[in-house]
């Protein structure tokens, strides 16, 4: 294993000849360099794109912050190389390293990757090849690092299941500490003196305690079997202590939110501060996988957030900072928010983001507090462009509703509106697509008779994916060549100057979807492909489907059977023994409803027994009060699993 | 209040731009609390005046920049105070006060001062001999972007240190010459070096 000065002395040659070198350096503020030989426990974060798209996200900074407030432990980072990079880094036998000490990759007790979506797969094996560690699990031995994976796509890890240890399932904040007590635990009773590798652990033994922390997911010590048509028979735990259900991770009450953010010296994708206005969503959209997997809704207080961005502001100096949640509008005091920030910040040269706005007039006004100078784009996403449609997606907002909104955003004077839309909704047809097109029109028609030729549309359109653990997830999805007619349709109809029109290839959909979808099975294919040369997926230029459908055809697999088929209603999915907290059955029961068109209004108002408040009754008690968006739970203990067993399948209809 | 900052570009901030640079610096000024003077209009940018460009891989040991701040409070920001909200790689050597109206920096740079230092065991043996042959050709024509020029008057001083190259190359406007470009005439790849500029030479200030 090279020394991280001989690391250092083979970048110095390759640095000056590689595309923006400021990303493999490091050196950023308030990025932490400890003394390795000074902490028991090294872990290494692995955000599996490049720099410029990984540094900026939010979990992986909220978490870097905690390892490191540990006296005991250290936390550094890695990104992947670009193609230039990585091809430099293979021809002078650069290991995958860290950013602030130049250590490889294998010298770290763990590694953790970052998977918040799923087309980061290949980039995951990529990265272990880089460190010159076993892609397999089952492949390393007592001298590799530890490698674990959070984030919302692990909420199916069974396509990952080969590569990964153990996984995080759900939030991060406070089982991260328990897994970093197991790994000093454990390293401490095996390291023998005189071993010739410091980090060296008794690996089965690790596992084992790991499988025992709720909310972690040890594949190795789950069997899975399955029927002759190739779903899900069983998957059985094979040791004692491992739960046969894992109940999601959940933080009762959000810790403060970090303010120290990495600057970064070079220009990257989101050069912002990102502060967490709350958790959660109450809304209820059919089709929205995050909104069913963090609830239950947490809000922090308007103090709280102000002052963190006073701080953050102050130890960063960024000029950007963004308020996220996934339903702005739901924040309880918003306005009082939007107010106190304007206040805070008047004159600072700050410029203040507030995605995800409720399509409104209020909206608007909120949006006009925070305007600084530079008055961009307004976006919204209406999601869909029918009635019956906005009833199948519980996502039920007027078009006049939404010309409203139209006019009075071109009437304050911005000049392009940003339209998010999603076509292969369930039981979606041509005609729910024209309504798309017509929609759009009359939104540029309000906007010409405001400002003229100055107005301009934006219409994004995504492809519907069934996720698992929301309500469509027994639904089939659209093939290629239904969204390619979608598509075509959209781009005949929406041909006009002032209008741009972004859509998803339908390839990258579908490797998304069959990512999503998939069963352990997958692992096969993704090692296939990744030996095929596919690697950064997410970048639309850099996917190769072909290096995709050939690897499924050589493990013998049909993608189509993971995407295209409507599923019984008693099918056990492949993530059925991963809970989000919320039921099963109660997801049957809104796709129930949605086939009927029935509308369930946000469940703050009035709550649906989702599953969150049983699966988290202790939290609740804990934490009583207006925090949490959910009723008060009052009633005594009761037991745990009849409530949370999620898998099993005693709904069956 | 006009402000001339120099300072040390080194470590990890090697391997950043000019642009970035200027972000670098607007981020640190905020940083430390003082009000940047920003231009009107639609994009507002901060007033701050970088001397040279700095290639990317070069380490400045003395670079200069200019800020304008929104107060005439006297005194000065202490140096200290920037210095606490600078990046690692950023090293603070003097803040001064000059005259609101003093002539644009980029415009007052003559010369260079440049170290080459080489990374390559034994690549100095015969270079003193080398650059004293360099310095008394009377013309080194060349090429740089399909136009002919001369890069022997734009080598102001050329000589073998024992561990290193010193060089001064003039870096005016229309006259800028680089170090790569002796570099390249002395046979010696710009791979196998690690360049630092030393310091700007400016115009003499006119009283
Ligand atoms: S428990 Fe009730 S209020 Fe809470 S998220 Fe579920 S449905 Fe909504």
């Amino acid at each position: 294993m090279l020394s991280p000065a001989e690391i250092e002395a083979r970048l110095e040659r390759v640095l000056l000849t590689v595309q923006k070198p400021g990303r493999y350096v490091g050196g950023e503020l308030h990025s932490v360099v400890k003394d390795w030989d000074s902490v028991a426990v090294r872990m290494a974060f692995v955000f599996p794109d490049i720099y410029d798209i990984g540094v900026s996200n939010l979990g992986l900074q909220i978490l870097y912050d905690l390892v490191n407030a540990r006296p005991d432990a250290l936390a550094e980072r890695a990104y992947l190389p670009w193609l230039d990079m990585e091809a430099k880094m293979r021809a002078n036998g650069i290991p995958l390293y860290s950013l602030e000490s130049k250590r490889a990759l294998a010298d770290f007790d763990l590694i953790g990757f970052s998977l918040p979506y799923e087309t980061l797969y290949t980039n995951v094996l990529n990265a272990l090849d880089l460190a010159g560690l076993p892609l397999r699990s089952a492949e390393r031995d007592d001298s590799h690092p530890l490698v674990i994976a959070g984030g919302h796509a692990c909420f199916n890890p069974e396509p990952m299941a080969d590569f990964i240890d153990a996984f995080v399932i759900g939030e991060g904040e406070e089982v991260i500490h328990e897994i970093l007590d197991a790994v000093q635990r454990v390293k401490s009773q095996s390291s023998k003196v005189g071993d010739v590798r410091p980090s060296t652990f008794n690996r089965e033994k690790l596992l084992r305690e790991l499988a025992r922390l709720p909310g972690v997911y040890v594949p190795r010590f789950y069997d899975v079997a399955y029927f002759d048509d190739g779903t899900i028979r069983a998957v059985t735990p094979t040791l004692p202590d491992a739960p046969s259900v894992i109940l999601k991770r959940m933080v009762a009450r959000l810790p403060p939110p970090p303010t120290r953010f990495l600057v970064p010296n070079i220009d990257i994708v989101h050069n912002r501060l990102a502060i967490e206005i709350m958790r959660g969503c109450t809304r209820g959209c059919r089709f929205c996988h995050a909104g069913m997997i963090t609830r239950p809704v947490r809000e922090r207080s308007v103090d709280e957030i102000v002052a963190a961005a006073e701080a953050a502001v102050r130890a960063t100096g960024l000029e950007e900072l963004a308020l996220l949640s996934l339903s702005s509008s739901d924040y309880t005091p918003i306005l009082d928010l939007v107010t106190a920030i304007g206040e805070q910040f008047a004159g600072r040269h700050l410029t203040v983001s507030l995605p995800s706005l409720r399509i409104d007039t209020v909206s608007v006004d909120l949006m006009e507090r925070l305007k600084d100078r530079r008055a961009g784009g307004f976006t919204l996403a209406p999601e869909a462009a029918s009635e019956r449609m906005r009833r199948i997606i519980n996502k039920f907002i007027p078009d006049e509703q939404i010309l409203a909104a139209a006019r009075e955003i071109f009437a304050r004077g911005w000049t392009t509106l940003k339209l998010y839309f999603m076509i292969g909704h369930p039981s979606e047809t041509l005609e729910d697509v024209q309504a798309i097109a017509d929609l759009c029109k009359r939104v540029l028609a309000e906007g010409r008779r405001a400002l003229g030729g100055r107005a301009k549309l934006h219409a994004g359109v995504s492809t519907f994916i069934p996720k698992p653990h929301t309500p469509f997830q027994w639904a089939a999805m659209d093939t290629e060549a239904q969204i390619r007619l979608k598509q075509d349709l959209l781009k005949r109809q929406l041909r006009d100057r002032s209008i741009k029109l972004s859509w998803t290839e339908p390839e990258e959909t579908l490797l998304e979807a069959w990512l999503s979808r998939g069963d352990r099975r997958l692992g096969a294919v993704i090692l296939a492909a990744w030996r095929n040369g596919a690697k950064f997926d997410a970048w639309g230029d850099q996917l190769r489907f072909d290096a995709w459908t050939s690897a499924f055809a050589a493990c013998g697999l049909d993608p189509a059977f993971y995407t295209h088929r409507p599923r019984r209603p008693d099918e056990r999915f492949p993530w059925d023994h991963i809970s989000s907290g919320v039921r099963k059955k109660y997801l049957l029961e809104d796709y129930r409803r949605s086939l009927a068109g029935e509308i369930r209004a946000d469940c703050r108002e009035n709550c649906y027994a989702c599953g969150i408040l049983p699966a988290f009754a202790d939290e609740r008690r804990a934490h009583p009060g207006l925090y949490w968006k959910c009723p008060e739970v009052k009633s005594p203990k009761k037991p745990a699993l009849s409530d949370s067993a999620v898998g099993d399948s005693s709904f069956a209809t | 209040m006009r402000l001339r900052i120099t300072f040390a570009k080194t470590g990890p901030l090697r391997y950043i731009g000019h642009l970035d640079l200027h972000k670098i610096w607007e981020r640190t000024l905020r940083r430390a609390g003082l009000p940047l003077a920003y231009s009107q209009g639609f994009h507002p940018q901060p007033k701050i005046q970088i001397a040279a460009a700095l290639p990317l891989g070069f380490v400045g040991r003395e670079e200069i920049v200019d800020v304008w701040l929104e107060t005439d409070d006297s005194p000065p920001p202490a140096l200290d105070s920037i210095q606490a909200a600078a990046p690692p790689g950023l090293t603070l050597l003097s803040v001064t006060p000059v005259a609101e109206r003093a002539p644009a920096l980029q415009t007052q740079v003559v010369a260079a001062e440049y170290r080459v230092v080489l990374l390559e065991a034994g690549a100095g043996s015969g270079l003193e001999r080398k650059a004293a042959d360099l310095l008394a050709k009377e013309s080194l024509p060349r090429q740089r972007r399909g136009k002919s020029y001369d890069l022997r008057p734009l080598i102001q001083a050329l000589e073998w240190q024992g561990d290193s190259l010193r060089m001064i190359l003039s870096a005016a406007e229309g006259a800028t010459g680089r170090p790569e470009e002796v570099l390249d005439e002395l046979g010696i790849p710009v791979e196998n070096t690690r360049i630092e500029r030393v310091r700007l030479i400016l115009k003499p200030a006119i009283e």
